[in-house]
């Protein structure tokens, strides 16, 4: 058993140069996987099925360029796919790319790899992208991420159209109707804050109150944030100075304690499915969600899925905002496989690509793209016909995320520490002065501004 | 058995005496080397999963935000002086403090109330107290949070049908504090239950007996029979449910999330806030070590008084 050659140097440089020159004189041979693995860590859809396009696009393009794919489908529940965002940025080793959800490329980019050519090459082909997903995937004009289609998503107003003409005598389909050349400014203008806390008040007196929930998860930090931008509050700017004692954030907060005292105590308790709940349970008249309650709605209680439209939300003095969670795709920076990696998010972004997934997503998932918008699946999403046209921003909605326009860092710590709905909370709900609620949300800011 | 062992010992040391062999043979031979590799993987364990891990968070809770330089206490400088860690302290103290008075109380009475019962029965009722200790925490949080739903809790249809109000379990902060110390009592009491069961049984039946005779009270056998025995079990119970209690993190991350207005959060919740979902590890690091130090004190002293009195009843 014992080998009779010896291991000496000239043996092994001997046979480093012989290896060597038969690796460059042999003709390239290709394997099923000669380029190699790639694995991926992506967020596991609620959509039954939509996590089949992506895999169904991903083993396309890894058959094409002979690179073995493989997906995990990691759910957000319990936050279980930042808890692994966060394991493998600190071990520095897992997955090739992870999606990510909102701040999530901020909290990363020193672990992920700039993706400025991945990006530049989309926007030149497809044109402008969202700001809030520029603003979240880029760290002083690097990009770290590249957004994403699947799982983005915007919150409008779903809204129960009897409801609304009953006890309001509004009609929502006429207003916002299922084509954008059909919008009617003379009509749109009207629907504005002010309009709506009138709504939301005979509403209120007639048994179905408007749900907004008020707690410290992304869908109520996502509304009041909207709120927020369109009556010009900032909290923090880009220079870090401190803006939230303002006469803008005293009206928003004069007009949020009208608004919450119509609306079901318990918001203030509720999680990112509590207004979904409200809605489908046929209590509710109106939330700020994108379809998915809507959806559960068409199983669980068909008539008042039957009745729900989505629509851009209330303007305000500042203009008309929705709040925008863009998912993104980020590369990590150890990375075996980066080329074959950047390949890949060009292939699942291309138009084509994307048009699969958000037909797969029945319309729930928002291309980032504004030349994206036009897909049919919109238009022939029922009932009723034309229910999510306007759930994509169209006519004046501007696309808004809390935190903005503070940097990135900064604005990160805002919108996971819910330091806007803690505010309202506590002067709504805790009845604590205007002052001393300016004064505390004013030291948390300070926190949020240490390096 | 341990004649034999050292029958088996012997020789094979005094043949190295005699004859000398290689200093690693002579080396792998000895006693304490079998016994340090016996312990070994032990050691890699303790040293891989518990040491490693509580070095590393010292370690990043000294960092900066960025994590690029070392800061040494001034995390823990700067949580001192905010507001919400403030109060997450309060909170923390509170949920606490109730729970495990609470539960050492519960888990006093049910374990007297087992004890007393005929021999037949008591295997019974001990196993359908321990189901709550059994059942996975964050499954039983979650029917919790379901039974104090918002908007559909099962309590408030039970209130409303015996024409009581709608309590605000979980959106009024007070309340919420309420519910979050309840579900952790009614999780730990089976744990003091059993601990105090084992207590109850390993004092001596003749102390009773002799007591009796004495013309005792029942309420003078259990302060000068019963707790006395049971006083280095009720320390460590205690010493050992503190430390868990400060650490929880499932019941109050299902049920509230640290909400309404961060009135609900433990240290675990706002670390987690702040570590993972903020993406500041060293600031949640340095908060979920917060009470390690008082922690620490507190087992060096239950630990030195059960030594002690353990020594006095030897």
């Amino acid at each position: 058993m014992a080998s009779a050659s010896r291991l000496t140097r000239r043996n092994v440089l001997k046979s480093a140069a012989l290896g060597t020159a038969a690796a460059v004189a042999a003709p390239y041979v290709r394997g099923a996987y000669a380029a190699g693995t790639l694995s991926l860590g992506l967020w596991d859809h609620w959509v039954p099925g939509a996590n089949n396009t992506l895999t169904k696009l991903c083993n396309e393009w890894g058959a094409k360029n002979k690179v073995e794919v493989k997906i995990d489908y990691i759910t957000s529940q319990g936050e279980k796919d930042k808890l692994t965002a966060a394991a493998e940025a600190q071990a520095g080793t897992g997955h090739d790319i992870m999606s990510h959800r909102d701040w999530n490329i901020q909290v990363h980019h020193r672990v992920l790899e700039p993706l400025d050519d991945v990006a530049k090459q989309l926007i030149g082909k497809y044109g402008p992208i969202s700001p809030v997903a520029e603003y979240l995937d880029t760290v002083r004009g690097t990009w770290h991420g590249i957004p994403a289609t699947v799982g983005s998503q915007v919150k409008p107003c779903a809204s129960r159209l009897d409801l609304f003409q009953k006890y309001c005598n509004v009609d929502l389909r006429d207003m916002w109707p299922a084509d954008e050349a059909k919008y009617d400014k003379a009509k749109t203008d009207k629907w504005t804050w002010e309009m709506y806390l009138d709504c939301a008040q005979k509403l209120h007196a007639g048994g179905f109150p408007v749900g907004l929930p008020m707690g410290q998860t992304s869908d109520a930090v996502d509304w009041v944030g909207a709120l927020f931008n369109a009556h010009g509050v900032v909290m923090v700017d880009e220079k870090d100075n401190i803006k939230v004692d303002s006469a803008e954030t005293r009206t928003a907060l004069e007009y949020l304690k009208k608004l919450m005292a119509v609306n079901p105590p318990e918001v203030y308790a509720w999680d990112d499915a509590g207004n979904n709940r409200w809605l489908i349970s046929g209590k509710g008249s109106n939330i700020m969600n994108p379809p998915s309650a809507w959806a559960v709605a068409k199983r669980d209680n068909p008539t008042v899925a039957a009745n729900v439209w989505h629509h851009p939300m209330p303007k305000g003095p500042k203009g008309r905002f929705v709040g925008q969670l863009p998912f993104s795709y980020g590369l990590w920076s150890f990375s075996k496989n980066k080329s074959a990696g950047k390949d890949l998010l060009l292939y699942i972004s291309q138009r084509e690509s994307v048009q699969q997934l958000v037909a797969a997503s029945g319309g729930y998932d928002i291309p980032t793209f504004k030349s994206m918008l036009d897909f049919d699946t919109w238009k022939t999403v029922e009932p009723p016909l034309g229910t999510v046209y306007s759930y994509p921003p169209r006519g004046d909605e501007l696309t808004s995320i809390t935190g903005r326009p503070a940097r990135a860092e900064v604005g990160a710590q805002i919108y996971n520490q819910a330091i806007n709905t803690v505010m309202v909370a506590k002067f709504t709900q805790g009845n604590e002065k205007l002052d001393d609620v300016i004064k505390w949300a004013a030291n948390e800011l300070e926190g949020t501004l240490r390096v | 058995m341990v004649d034999a062992v050292q029958q088996t010992w012997t020789p094979a040391l005094a043949g190295d005496r005699a004859a000398p062999r290689g200093s690693m043979q002579r080396f792998m031979r000895r006693r304490s080397t079998t016994a340090f590799l016996m312990c070994l993987p032990l050691l890699v364990i303790i040293g891989g999963l518990v040491a490693y891990p509580a070095l590393y968070a010292i370690y990043l809770s000294m960092l900066n935000k960025s994590q690029t330089h070392f800061i040494g206490l001034g995390n823990f400088r700067w949580l001192l002086s905010r507001d919400v860690f403030q109060m997450v302290v309060e909170q923390a103290v509170i949920f606490t403090g109730f729970a495990v008075a609470f539960k050492a109380l519960i888990g006093l009475i049910t374990a007297h109330l087992i004890n007393n019962l005929p021999a037949k029965g008591q295997r019974k009722w001990r196993g359908m107290l321990l189901v709550p200790w059994v059942i996975p925490l964050a499954l039983s949080s979650l029917g919790w949070w379901w039974l104090f739903d918002p908007t559909h809790s099962a309590f408030n249809y039970i209130l409303e049908a015996l024409g009581f109000g709608e309590v605000p379990w979980l959106s009024n902060p007070y309340w919420a504090r309420f519910s979050v110390i309840l579900v952790n009592i009614w999780y730990g009491a089976p744990f003091f239950l059993i601990m105090y069961l084992a207590a109850l049984k390993s004092v001596p039946e003749q102390l009773y007996e002799a007591a009796a005779i004495d013309g005792a009270s029942a309420w003078q056998k259990f302060r000068h029979i019963t707790l006395p025995m049971m006083r280095n079990i009720i320390a460590i119970t205690m010493l050992f449910s503190l430390i868990v209690t400060f650490a929880n993190f499932d019941i109050v991350q299902i049920m509230t999330a640290g909400g309404p207005r961060n009135m609900t959060h433990v240290f675990a919740t706002y670390a987690f806030m702040l570590g993972i979902r903020s993406g500041d590890i060293p600031d949640g690091a340095a908060v979920s070590l917060f009470m390690l130090p008082l922690l620490a004190v507190a087992a060096v002293f239950v630990l030195r008084g059960v030594r002690k009195r353990g020594r006095e009843i030897g």
